[in-house]
């Protein structure tokens, strides 16, 4: 199980800012994340970064446990 | 990255360097209107906490590798919520000539919006929601 972490619109549509989901690979965990959360958080993922320990990472990007997978919404700073 | 009021005359006074003639500050304040919005009462600003800094520290040293001959750069970003008129983000550059400390700061201010994990929501009367105004997250590199 990876820590996962959730902001912004992510967060909001999750309804929770960290969580742990299964999966191998990113895109596995990422999976397991739509359906948990469902359509709205899919929706949200799709316009998303996604990183591992702090670096973007794709969908075939290993995960093991102890590392932080991140969704990140696009950002709006400033 | 802090919640509290963001110290621009420090920053300015810290920047000043005796190699320096020019120092540039821009603060970004809270508006009472967005894209398709009037009335906004105030915003609420959140962030990646265990990278926000480190992505503000990669744009400072995007700037300097761009113009080298910076003096001291100063990039503060505020969370939590603020009211009109509030500072949320300062950049503060400094170089020996005005051009190289104005493009500087120009370039600090753009990378840091499309670079660093802050996310930012719209208060107004009846209702509240993300800003429309979002850019998919860069790399510091990515930015042109």
């Amino acid at each position: 199980m990876a820590r996962v972490r959730l902001f912004g619109p992510a967060r909001e549509a999750a309804g929770t800012a960290v969580d742990e989901l299964p999966g191998d690979a990113v895109g596995e965990l990422l999976d397991a994340a739509c359906s948990r959360y469902g359509p709205r958080f899919t929706l949200v993922l799709e316009r998303s970064a996604v990183w591992v320990n702090g670096e973007p990472a794709g969908r075939d990007a290993p995960v093991c446990a102890g590392d932080e997978v991140a969704v990140l919404p696009p950002v709006s700073g400033g | 990255m802090t919640d509290g009021a963001l110290p621009v005359a420090d920053a300015l006074e810290w920047a000043v360097l005796p190699s320096c003639g020019a120092v540039v500050t821009f603060c970004g304040t809270v508006r009472d209107h967005s894209e398709g919005r009037d009335g906004v009462t105030s915003l609420e600003y959140e962030c990646y906490p265990e990278h926000a800094t480190e992505r503000l520290a990669a744009v400072a040293g995007s700037a300097r590798s761009r113009w080298p001959g910076t003096g001291r750069v100063a990039l503060l970003h505020r969370v939590g919520e603020l009211s009109l008129g509030e500072v949320s983000v300062v950049v503060v550059v400094s170089a020996p000539h005005r051009a190289e400390a104005f493009e500087a700061a120009r370039h600090c201010i753009d990378t840091l919006k499309a670079t660093v994990p802050i996310w930012k929501r719209e208060h107004w009367s009846g209702g509240s929601d993300w800003a429309r105004c979002a850019h998919d997250l860069l790399g510091t590199t990515d930015v042109p």
